[in-house]
């Protein structure tokens, strides 16, 4: 049977794809940004989040109106509840491109501290791991939410190089470097920080499509 | 099977004439929880539960196969007597159906006609039931007024009251909030839950909601079949029949 309920799920799946759109071309903005050293596109991204600000809200808002007026159960239950799980996951991740995005206006005018390799590495896998949970989440694929769930230690493993390298190489041997690693070092915290949240989603879509929780046990994976 | 529960339904198969309308029931409700049946109008939930307290017996044409088990006991055996077990196994209709006559008279009625003759032992358990049935606060002053000048949510509780009385085991309710408002609703459910410490609960209802709320397991019937049964908090958020989820959903026909 059809339901004039389903037309309202279908604006609240369409809103927060949107949502995921704006989430991704942030950090695509902030890193490209870093790369160039690029002061108006990060200020660009800065800017920008305010819309992202506001939709989370509408998202959310319209999440608990269905909740309210539908009281849905079952697979219906877990997509609203998901979504709006989901949907703050999306609002950190644009968070975390406005951090980015600051680390890029504090290094701009300063001379580069050494060529970006590792970084670059680390942004491609947390915006690989952010547009397969958007797919995940989209195309209701618990297959592809697995695949980011366990992307994430690869994500922790560069971050640990870029760490490594700027405390031992640089700071550790010359203090003075410290005002250009502590923004490096940062921003790859702020990567793998979207990684995580990354995951969070990959694991909510889990739920949404498997009812099963494997939040914390991914050894429930399989 | 399952041995652990109060009462039972066993293989059971029931026909109105040739019309089946349950087919191949195996379903156990267990003591001090509540089993909501749901399903769609003539799904067989209703004629499921007038099985368990033998008012089937009343309908023409009905031919019944199969066996239900209270305390382990047969109780479709054919030494057992329909009014006994209607007092183990009380029920609670959609619609209020308190007599004509006092509020103390709806309730004295059943014990007298069991043959207590004890005034004393009477007007306590009168006293007893209402309170039981979260009544007592609201008709004390008035215990010989007529039960018809209740309100609708009074009377219901003064029909559970009345059940109580007889001191059941088991307690079936009919869609017991269906012609109440929501106020009186939440009166009943909180009752319902408050009577599941001491009896064994089933209920049917058409509100998901409410099956949600009060019950410990659900059980979805749809055209005289038990689809699933299963905890209430999983039928509700991930059932395992796509025709449970299509019916709770809303998508369902």
């Amino acid at each position: 049977m059809e339901r004039h309920f389903d037309d309202e799920l279908q604006l609240l799946h369409k809103d927060i794809l949107k949502m995921g759109a704006l989430a991704q071309e942030a950090i695509y903005k902030s890193v490209e940004a870093l790369k160039i050293r690029d002061k108006s596109a990060a200020e660009e991204v800065i800017k920008g989040d305010s819309e992202i600000d506001r939709l989370e809200v509408d998202i959310d808002e319209k999440c608990i109106d269905l909740i309210a007026r539908h009281q849905p159960l079952a697979s219906d239950l877990r997509f609203i509840t998901t979504g709006m799980k989901v949907n703050s996951e999306l609002e950190r991740i644009a968070d975390l491109a406005v951090d980015i995005s600051q680390r890029v206006l504090e290094l701009a005018d300063k001379p580069l501290l050494k060529p970006l390799i590792d970084i670059p590495k680390l942004s491609t896998v947390s915006q690989d791991m952010v547009r397969d949970a958007i797919d995940s989440f989209i195309k209701k694929d618990a297959g592809l939410a697995k695949k980011v769930v366990l992307s994430d230690s690869e994500a922790d493993k560069l971050r640990n190089y870029v760490q490594n390298e700027l405390v031992n190489d640089y700071m550790a041997k010359d203090a003075s470097t410290a005002d250009r690693a502590v923004p490096l070092l940062l921003v790859a915290r702020h990567l793998e920080r979207i990684c995580d949240h990354a995951t969070n989603i990959a694991e909510d879509v889990v739920y949404m499509v498997e009812a099963r929780i494997i939040k914390h046990h991914t050894e429930k994976l399989e | 099977m399952d041995n652990q529960a109060k009462i039972k339904a066993e293989n059971i198969n029931f026909f109105y004439g040739k019309a089946q309308a349950l087919k191949d029931i195996n379903l156990g409700m267990h003591a001090n929880e509540v089993t909501a049946i749901i399903g769609p109008s003539g799904c067989g939930k209703s004629t499921f539960i007038r099985i368990l307290n033998l008012m089937y017996e009343l309908i023409p044409n009905a031919r019944l196969s199969g066996r239900i088990f209270l305390d382990g006991e047969n109780i479709l055996g054919s030494n057992i007597d329909p009014v006994d077990i209607r007092k183990r196994v009380g029920m609670v209709f959609q619609k209020p159906n308190p007599f004509p006559k006092s509020i103390f008279e709806n309730i004295s009625y059943g014990l007298e006609v069991n043959g207590i003759r004890d005034k004393n032992f009477i007007e306590e358990k009168v006293i007893e039931s209402l309170k039981k049935a979260a009544l007592w606060g609201e008709v004390k002053g008035r215990l010989r007024d007529s039960a018809l000048r209740l309100s609708g949510g009074q009377q219901q509780r003064l029909c559970i009251a009345r059940c109580l009385a007889v001191e059941p085991e088991v307690i079936l309710f009919d869609e017991p909030c269906a012609s109440l408002d929501p106020i009186s609703t939440g009166k009943i459910e909180e009752l319902i839950l408050e009577l599941k410490k001491y009896y064994t609960i089933v209920i049917v209802t058409h509100n998901m909601q409410q099956a949600a709320r009060v019950s410990d397991k659900t059980a979805f019937f749809l055209l005289g079949e038990l689809v699933e049964i299963g905890n209430t908090k999983e039928m509700f958020t991930a059932p395992k029949d796509k025709k449970t989820e299509a019916y709770i959903t809303g998508r369902f026909g």
